[in-house]
């Protein structure tokens, strides 16, 4: 791994003042890289980030990325990660041109990072150097307690997808909390709500008094309305005292839940753990953003590294060079899906609805074709209005947001479906919608989901943790749950419960017949109404390393 | 005397010069293989989870290129790192079909493209001359893993069974030259030497014309033929391995049976030291032969089933090519256990007839999930044909669910092989 030359990052310079002309904001210092095949092996487990902790999956990983690498050799163009500075790494002996199509969009990406709402968490501080000093402490623990830490290592990864990434990122630019806000808050946010159960319409009307309040009598109105508060429901105050002290507990962030709440973390020869769980809540919480931008940060690199490239004079002569590998990029596939080349027609699109005035009523009431086609405000809010929904938006607002229907004909998009010709004996891709919702489902249905898994305070008997599952469609991957309820006993130094929806298994009568259907060369779904899928809820409970399961009515 | 005050060690993670150090963080010394862990310990970490009360976790998994004819294999270890997610595999019966992305001309609900679901190799294309070339890598690697599969695993070893037979065999023959000593003079050789000897020292001063008397005759310049040992590969395993690739089988269950036998086949190779040839049979109602494993593993299609219709196969292709008698022949079938032959009335005569020859018999049962366990058509008809009693040496049965993890697929390899 060594800095590029300065040959090279005489060019990097260039562009980046490129760049910043175009209107891209970005810090002064980044670092490049060359790195071998080898080097890339190790650091894509690592997330990248040489100074991660180290961790023997990491090394299984490597193993197997090696084994990998012989059958399919093949390495990326570039890399970023996002640090303070930030680095890339590059492939060696790439030529000038190329370098500056890749430094385009290197610098896009980093852009990006330094300016989309959803990584404001990853604003304040450099990785590495806190990786570094998480690794040494991993490596410090480790001289002392042994295999142990990889064992805590291992749980506590175990549940890093259930992190409250959201309620991290919304401690930020959160408006101050004032005592008399915080009463009010309770009031309408758990009182009325969750203690009283009020029905809306007397939800409203504690609404309108309470503006009403305000507006008679100034300053002293909030005290006014609670005063009365307190004389429909004398135990208002004493209820409100006792939520300030339960405040903080995070029951959608299992993590750090365990560490606020465990009694055996708590002991004393256990407290090491609590900082190997914090490095890897740290870890992960930096990279949530990452993964639930995918679409919108390759597009808008794509996006900028075309823009940027064409204009820029120093690469004359190569304009063929760059079509080819920019289409190899950005092509949209007959089948399959391309988030460079998706993201970068999406933010093209925009770019050009918004100059043309068309986010606007005016527009969207529209109903001729011709006159949709033609309509053309002039507003030139283009540019200004990517540059936004770089800043604002994730992959799934980008997507519900901005894929429209003209978007789907423009590009000739379409969801496919893939079914078994059992006549032909073949796979048959067919056109199975060129509807926008359609369309924008199949998107959303592959985005970055973790499930919701909240702990239920108040059910979990004699000291068990009390998991409920919020079912929406979709089942957990069955096998992983003993090992992780196994991690999360462990952590939790007691039996852990799981509540969560499982299918219902079809009587074996009618899977039977299902099976004599495909035989006979009839599907069983055609012979009748499709098969519907009934949920049930049930109860996993894992107490001292044996896991059960029963049926909840 | 003073008193020792104990230091206690402080916990800091941040020491002087971080800063410096990231900056100054050159080249690795040592290349990354040094710092990664090698297998043999990774897997010696896993056996001790077991003593520790968790499961084990590191799993040997395999790579396979897909290709025709060169499909090359390589061992890697694999783990998964288990959490709550959501089954992305799981879809909602109504929602019908798989759905991707696409772009492109067309109507709704016009097809735009097929790719065949039978491969259509060249079915049943003979000869000895399986996969040469590119398969040497398959070997490599799967000789690395039956020896890590022996070793790590504990399965059984051939030769601590007494069947040396099986393996090598010297012999001696004089075919190598020695120069000095030995047991025959090679006298074409020595003159050449002879010759060499004194072109050097310059006593020939006309190469057309060589006077023998006047040669000088050095003892080392004598080459004479020495006994030496021959390796002599007795015996040769040949293995069926026989596939149920009909439409019940797909997903968990094929998946199930061939990494079983990709074990097999590794553990095979170890203990015969790569003297090992394959034969891959895939059957619905009717049995093909396919070139590869990369064809075996990936077939699929979506037929009934008729298990006859493969040890049929077998015992023609035995027949035709005279195999008994070079060969230990190893048979081994993976079903789910489906046959619509259902009492075996034409399976059981075949499979009594490939016990004449075969050294074993292995069949896998992975069951499916949603039927009785010890219920299936071939569990059935195998056990009350009394073959399993009678014949224990020769003709063994395993059954397991389609999820079986690994270390019940290699405890099925014990019962099928010891």
């Amino acid at each position: 791994m060594e800095l590029i030359n300065q040959h090279t990052k005489a060019i990097m310079e260039g562009c980046k003042e490129r760049a910043r002309a175009a209107g891209l904001r970005f810090e002064d210092e980044t670092l490049e890289y060359i790195v071998t095949n080898r080097d890339l092996l190790e650091l894509t487990p690592k997330l990248m980030i040489p100074t991660l902790y180290d961790y023997w999956v990491h090394d299984v990983e490597v193993l197997k990325e090696k084994g990998r690498y012989e059958l399919y050799p093949g390495n990326p163009y570039e890399t970023v990660i996002n640090t303070r500075p930030a680095i890339s790494f590059y492939n060696d002996n790439n030529p000038d041109w190329l370098n500056v199509m890749i430094f385009y969009h290197v610098l896009a990406h980093i852009d990006f990072f330094q300016n989309n709402i959803f990584f404001r968490h990853t604003w304040d501080f450099d990785l590495t150097g806190q990786a570094l000093s998480d690794k040494r402490l991993v490596a410090r623990l480790r001289a002392r307690h042994g295999r142990w830490v990889d064992y805590v290592i291992e749980f506590a990864r175990g549940i890093d997808n259930l992190v409250g990434y959201f309620e991290e990122l919304a401690r930020y630019d959160r408006p101050a909390a004032t005592p008399a806000s915080r009463r009010f808050d309770y009031y309408f946010d758990v009182f009325l709500q969750d203690v009283k159960k009020v029905r809306t319409s007397d939800y409203i009307r504690e609404v309108e008094r309470y503006n009403a309040c305000c507006k008679d009598q100034g300053e002293l109105g909030i005290e006014g309305f609670f005063a009365e508060v307190v004389v429909k429901y004398p135990e208002f105050e004493a209820l409100y005292e006792k939520s300030l002290g339960q405040k903080g507990a995070r029951t959608t962030d299992l993590l750090q839940y365990l560490m606020e709440h465990s009694e055996f973390l708590k002991r004393e020869d256990n407290r090491w753990m609590l900082s190997v769980l914090q490095v890897v809540r740290n870890t992960s919480v930096y990279f949530q953003p990452q993964i639930r931008t995918k679409i919108l940060n390759e597009g808008w690199a794509s996006y900028w590294h075309e823009r940027l490239f064409l204009e820029d004079d120093r690469i004359q002569g190569h304009e063929v060079d760059f079509a080819r590998v920019h289409a190899g990029v950005t092509s949209l596939p007959k089948v399959g899906l391309n988030p460079y080349a998706l993201g970068m027609r999406l933010f093209e699109y925009i770019e050009e609805m918004a100059d043309k005035g068309r986010y606007s009523f005016a527009y969207q009431k529209l109903g001729d074709a011709e006159e949709r086609r033609r309509f053309d405000a002039k507003t030139g809010k283009g540019r200004e209005t990517i540059f936004a929904v770089r800043a604002n938006e994730s992959d799934f607002s980008f997507i519900s947001r901005y894929i429209d229907q003209d978007f789907l004909d423009r590009h000739k998009l379409f969801v496919a479906g893939k079914r078994l010709n059992r006549a032909r004996m073949t796979w048959q891709y067919y056109i199975k919608s060129r509807k926008a919702a359609d369309y924008r489902q199949m998107l959303v249905d592959d985005l970055y989901h973790p499930p919701r898994i909240n702990v239920a305070r108040d059910r979990g008997e004699d000291g068990s943790l009390y998991l409920v599952h919020k079912f929406e469609g979709k089942p957990l991957v069955r096998d992983y749950i003993a090992n992780t309820l196994l991690g999360i006993e462990y952590l939790w130094g007691r039996p852990v419960q799981l509540e969560t929806s499982e299918p219902v298994p079809a009587a074996a009568a009618s899977s039977n017949a299902a099976l004599a259907g495909a035989f006979s060369g009839v599907s069983a779904e055609r012979e009748g109404e499709p098969a519907h899928i009934s949920w049930r809820r049930v109860l996993y409970t894992l107490k001292n390393r044996e896991l059960s399961k029963v049926p909840l009515s | 005397m003073k008193k020792r005050v104990p230091i206690v060690e402080e916990i800091t993670v941040l020491s002087r010069g971080d800063f410096d150090l990231l900056l100054n963080m050159g080249e690795p010394k040592a290349g990354y293989t040094a710092h990664v862990r090698s297998l043999d310990e990774l897997l010696e970490r896993d056996r001790r989870r077991e003593a520790d009360g968790f499961p084990r976790k590191i799993r040997v998994g395999r790579l396979i290129k897909p290709g025709k004819g060169d499909a090359k294999v390589v061992v890697v270890p694999t783990t998964v790192e288990e959490k709550l997610i959501h089954d992305p595999h799981f879809r909602p019966p109504d929602e019908g079909d798989e759905s991707l992305g696409g772009t492109g001309e067309g109507e709704e609900g016009e097809v735009i493209g097929e790719s065949p679901v039978r491969e259509t190799g060249e079915a049943g294309e003979g000869g000895a001359g399986q996969g040469e070339g590119g398969s040497h890598e398959v070997e490599s690697s799967a000789y690395d893993l039956g020896r890590i599969l022996t070793e790590k695993f504990e399965l059984p070893n051939l030769q601590d069974k007494g069947k040396k037979r099986w393996l090598t065999r010297y012999s001696y023959e004089l075919t190598d030259r020695h120069r000095g000593f030995g047991q025959l003079l090679d006298k074409k050789a020595t003159l050449r030497r002879v010759l060499e000897t004194n072109l050097a020292l310059g006593r020939i001063p006309d190469p057309q014309a060589v006077d023998p008397n006047e040669l000088l005759i050095s003892p080392e310049d004598r080459v004479y033929r020495i006994l030496s040992r021959e390796k002599d590969y007795e015996s040769q395993a040949l293995v069926f391995f026989l596939r149920d690739y009909s439409g019940s089988m797909a997903g968990k269950a094929t998946e199930v049976v061939c990494t079983q036998h990709v074990l097999i086949y590794s553990w095979l190779m170890y203990q015969y030291e790569r003297q090992v040839e394959t034969r891959f049979i895939l059957h619905d109602t009717e049995a093909k032969e396919v070139k590869d494993f990369y064809t075996y593993y990936n077939s699929r299609v979506a037929g009934g089933t008729r298990v006859a219709a493969a040890y049929r196969l077998v015992n023609e292709m035995v027949e035709k090519e005279s195999l008994a008698k070079d060969y230990n022949i190893y048979v081994f079938h993976g079903t789910d256990g489906d046959d619509w032959d259902t009492d075996g009335q034409e399976v059981l005569p075949e499979i009594e007839k490939v016990l004449t020859y075969a050294s074993r018999v292995g069949v896998t049962v992975a069951e499916h999930a949603h039927g009785s366990s010890g219920n299936t058509e071939v569990e059935r008809y195998l056990k009350k044909s009394g073959l399993l009693e009678n014949k224990p040496e020769l003709l063994r049965l395993d059954v397991m669910g389609e999820d079986a993890e690994e270390p019940r697929i290699i405890d099925g390899i014990k019962k099928l092989i010891s």
